[in-house]
């Protein structure tokens, strides 16, 4: 049976949990050069934090960090939560990413990354996702992406388990 | 399409300003089509396994470079802030030099609005494109 258009599935198995998350994290040079940490990852969410530091810095006046280090913890929070919403691991690669800033980070603040895959379809993922010092109303920033399924894949509630991620 | 670039020593006096740009390994590049270099370092990996450049990374520089398209030869210190960007990701990027150029495609008062795109071995095979809106200094 196809499951083409239907909402992530919760409780599944053969899912990492946040600790097993961090590590896989941790393993990517550039989200650990950020300081990347994972905060909540399960059913198609994921929430990452970024401490504030001095080599993050865009501004050199203001000591604000650079919009792009929010661009790369937006994506990095997308794509986590793509896999928090399929079944076993699945390759997956950014089709496009769109980033809205509102306001500048707060200097000396650790910043966070929400993002939610609302939909997957046989080959795309759909996400949408938000950074914010303190409460997520209160956005610096807002994310809309897209990702590719690996082809070769098994689907969304499919058999069988893949091994996991490749290292 | 895109109006007079800023000078080469004007980007590498502003890149060298950004400590995320120099995090990055952002720096001019005064010859050919390029406006700036991004220097493949370990630290601008995603993914180990294939290995490729973190999409964030790219957006990074894209971004980066559509800013340095918006700046002029003053010395002025303000810069135009991004409003909202766009990246297409067409190819994974190797562990290699990333090249980016960067052209304005309507430079308005208020609000600009600036074409990237990034390649590394070809200039015809890019890995990835943008286009965002900037808001311009007063």
């Amino acid at each position: 049976m196809s499951r083409r258009g239907q909402e992530p599935k919760p409780n599944q198995t053969n899912r990492p949990d946040v600790a097993s998350r961090s590590t896989l994290l941790a393993r990517i040079p550039h989200s650990r050069a950020l300081g990347m940490h994972v905060v909540e990852s399960k059913s198609g969410r994921a929430t990452l934090r970024v401490p504030y530091a001095p080599h993050l810095v865009g501004n050199p006046e203001t000591g604000v960090i650079h919009g792009a280090v929010i661009t790369s913890t937006l994506d990095n929070a997308s794509g986590m939560a793509v896999h928090t919403a399929l079944d076993d691991w699945v390759p997956i690669a950014t089709l496009d990413l769109r980033i809205d800033y509102m306001k500048p980070a707060t200097p000396g603040l650790d910043f966070f990354a929400t993002a939610h895959c609302y939909k997957i379809t046989r080959s795309i993922a759909f996400v949408r996702g938000t950074a914010y010092h303190e409460s997520e109303d209160e956005p610096i920033a807002t994310a809309t992406a897209t990702f590719m399924l690996s082809s070769s894949a098994p689907r969304p509630g499919s058999a069988p388990a893949l091994p996991g991620p490749t290292e | 399409m895109s109006d007079t670039s800023p000078s080469a020593e004007r980007v590498a006096a502003f890149l060298e300003r950004i400590p995320y740009a120099r995090f990055l390994g952002i720096e001019a590049c005064s010859d050919g089509e390029a406006l700036a270099v991004m220097r493949f370092s370990d630290d601008l990996v995603g993914n180990v396994t294939l290995p490729a450049l973190h999409g964030g990374v790219l957006g990074s520089f894209l971004e980066t470079a559509a800013i340095v398209a918006l700046l002029d030869d003053t010395e002025s210190q303000a810069l135009p802030k991004t409003i909202d960007i766009t990246i297409d990701y067409l190819r994974s990027g190797q562990p290699l030099d990333t090249f980016v150029t960067a052209s304005v495609l309507k430079r308005g008062r208020r609000v600009s609005n600036v074409r990237a795109e990034a390649w590394q071995q070809r200039r015809d095979k890019p890995i990835a494109a943008a286009h965002g809106h900037f808001l311009m200094p007063p």
